[in-house]
């Protein structure tokens, strides 16, 4: 019956299906396929995380091993999908965004706009996010938030594999660029995920945890944090809905609002920076459209304001935990109106 | 009659320096258009380099496809954009290529194959190399150009672009419009070889360069290319040595150039004067023949310019459209 695999495996069999489902689509990036021009093994990596393995054998030279060299290849699948393909480059870390960001915001998130709407730019940008991998400062952002602000692309950070093959086949057919965010720490996390292809969405955030005495709003790891946190709570009578918000652009703020109405205390978690970030921005759309609910300050949980650091107890600390969400509900609960 | 020594037949001919001509007059009504104070916004003017994109682009279909620059009105103009709707797009008039949305520096015709003017110097060249991926996956024989001037030639992206194309030996033309400045900054100072030759060497490409305000010179050293390109014979450069008869952008008061340098490019190095005593010495098309063009082509101007004025602006409603296709 139900079968259980990692997300590492649902992003795999969501890029094997639109490949056999659209001879338009492609996948490109570095080491996708691992060992080109050498006299070793084709196939030698699928990835640098093993995502793509396999791939090779089943659709050949659709999938493109590029030099590394960001700005070309990251802008040929944004021209590629300008002209009719349906690319999927990946990006290892989203980190290395900062060396192909013209591509990104000045290219395919305008071409749109900027053309009239006479042009369609189907590309997805798949990039490893998130802290967790002792992996230090340039490799283990959250960076979520300097993509959200860009309109014209679209952003999404499934928590689960079942959302990570519905969302990234939905990003696959989408006629707008998407960053398609992979927590690294997530990709062995199994759940139940039909082997039939499905498209999930984008805009509908998942109500995780039904509950009434708090709000708590995430996405990505943090939703796992959140429910941990939801738990120990629990366990102390108090009620908490947990909202996982799955695609950060387009938002699903009425879900949130709905939410709020009910329990009237918002906590907003975010492994982003917390300045300018996804828990500032629903946090301030919540103040502003839902400020005669609110029983309780709205609390934000995230990282410090510090690069992530290196050594293991430092990055842990960076990291935000379930004690700390489980806090900040207590402290919303413990202030304000009743 | 005389033979015709040139490589192209009369009405070829005749269309070369009509689409010259409009790329001048389209120009030079901007500059005085711009100067009344009638067009918002940056304008950078092609003036002078019509010899380059013409005689690329005559070689093209419009299942080819071009990323332009900054510069871009000329390349749109030979690569056969409505001129109405880039008169109307320049003064950000609904109905504009763009519905007025982008500007002189982002005017496209995807259906044209025109992917875009660029206001980010050296974008389009990554751009160029997944039109000619996906031209190579199509099989069809169809090639993308890129455009960049001497300046862009220094952007990691046209060179890490190079590199691309020539690894994945994609059906691709990299196009350096060398008008000796990069806006302000001699060219000499700012490129490192002498020679664009030597840079594609250096990424295991052909190159080639040729006189760019020589129509002729243009057209058979971009035949050579995108022919080779068409067949999968790879990637090339080719470099336009060429003039600009105006400032970077409209408003440059151009006290860099030397003197006398603007009324001597204008009176020796005007690849449309050059083309037409090519073309009447040589008794294939007489001066008034070229005269009923000019005639025809400031007709065209005037028209274009009477309907932008003419279209209505945009509106509330069209500020929040077009941005998703979908949400």
């Amino acid at each position: 019956m139900a079968r259980k695999i990692s997300m590492k495996q649902a992003i795999n069999e969501a890029l094997d299906q639109e490949m056999s489902r659209d001879p338009s689509v492609i996948v490109m990036g570095e080491d996708i396929v691992g060992g080109a021009g050498g006299n070793g093994e084709r196939d030698a990596w699928g990835g640098v995380l093993g995502v793509t393995k396999g791939l090779y054998a089943k659709h050949g030279d659709r999938l493109l091993d590029t030099p590394l060299s960001e700005s070309a290849y990251v802008g040929a699948a944004i021209g590629a999908a300008a002209c009719g393909l349906r690319p999927v480059a990946e990006l290892m870390f989203i980190d290395f965004m900062g060396v192909c960001f013209d591509q990104i915001y000045n290219q395919a998130a305008k071409f749109r706009y900027m053309f009239g709407g006479k042009a369609e730019t189907p590309v997805v940008i798949r990039t490893m996010v998130g802290a967790g991998f002792r992996a230090a400062a340039q490799h283990s952002q959250m960076l979520t938030p300097i993509f959200t602000h860009i309109p014209g692309l679209k952003v999404v950070c499934p928590s689960t594999p079942y959302d990570t093959k519905g969302l990234l086949i939905q990003a696959i057919r989408d006629n707008d660029p998407v960053i398609f965010c992979e927590h690294k720490n997530l990709y062995g996390f199994e759940g139940e995920v039909p082997e039939a292809s499905y498209a999930i969405p984008f805009g509908e955030a998942n109500v995780v945890r039904d509950g009434q005495s708090a709000t708590i709003v995430g996405y990505g790891l943090m939703v796992h944090r959140a429910l941990d946190a939801a738990a120990a709570l629990a366990k102390e009578g108090l009620d908490c809905e947990v909202i996982d918000l799955r695609t950060l652009s387009p938002l699903d703020i009425d879900t949130v609002l709905e939410s709020v109405e009910k329990t009237g205390r918002l906590v907003c978690v975010d492994e982003a920076n917390p300045r300018c970030s996804i828990a500032a921005d629903v946090s301030a759309q919540v103040a502003q459209q839902a400020f005669a609910a609110l029983k309780g300050p709205i609390e934000m949980v995230t990282p410090p304001h510090v690069p992530v650091p290196f050594s293991p107890p430092l990055e842990d600390l960076y990291i935000p935990s379930a004690a700390q969400i489980a806090a900040a509900v207590k402290r919303t609960m413990a202030c304000g109106r009743h | 009659m005389a033979g015709n020594p040139f490589p192209l037949a009369k009405p070829q001919l005749l269309q070369a320096y009509r689409t010259m001509r409009t790329i001048r007059e389209f120009e030079e009504r901007l500059h005085i258009d711009f100067g009344r104070g009638d067009i918002p916004g940056f304008v950078h003017l092609y003036a002078g380099e019509e010899a380059a994109g013409t005689g690329i682009m005559m070689h093209l279909g419009d299942g080819d496809r071009i990323a332009s620059t900054h510069r871009g009105h000329g390349h749109c103009i030979a690569k056969g954009v409505d001129v109405v709707s880039m008169m109307k797009e320049i003064y950000g008039r609904k109905g504009g290529a763009c519905e007025g949305k982008g500007g002189s520096m982002h005017i496209a015709d995807l259906g044209k194959g025109m992917m875009g003017a660029n206001g980010i110097l050296g974008a389009g060249a990554p751009l160029v190399c997944g039109a000619a991926l996906a031209a190579k996956f199509r099989g069809n024989g169809e090639v993308a150009i890129s455009f960049v001037g001497d300046g862009a030639s220094n952007q990691g992206t046209f060179l890490e672009s190079l590199n691309l194309a020539a690894v994945w030996n994609l059906p691709a033309v990299f196009v350096v419009e060398n008008n000796g400045y990069a806006e302000s900054t001699s060219r000499d100072y700012a490129v490192a070889v002498d020679s664009y030759v030597d840079r594609a060497a250096g990424f295991g490409l052909p190159g080639v360069t040729v006189d760019g305000t020589d129509f002729f010179a243009v057209h058979e050293a971009a035949g050579e290319i995108i022919g080779r390109a068409r067949k999968g014979g790879g990637p090339a450069l080719l470099e336009c040595k060429m003039v600009r008869f105006y400032g970077h952008f409209e408003g440059d008061a151009q006290t860099y150039r030397g003197a006398g340098e603007l009324d001597d490019i204008r009176a020796n190095r005007d690849c449309i004067k050059k083309f037409a005593a090519a073309v009447t010495g040589a008794g294939v098309i007489t001066a008034a023949e070229l005269q009923a063009v000019d005639h025809e082509v400031l007709g065209l101007i005037e028209r274009a310019v009477g309907e932008a004025k003419a279209a209505p602006l945009p509106g509330a409603a069209d500020l929040t459209t077009d941005v998703y296709v979908s949400y």
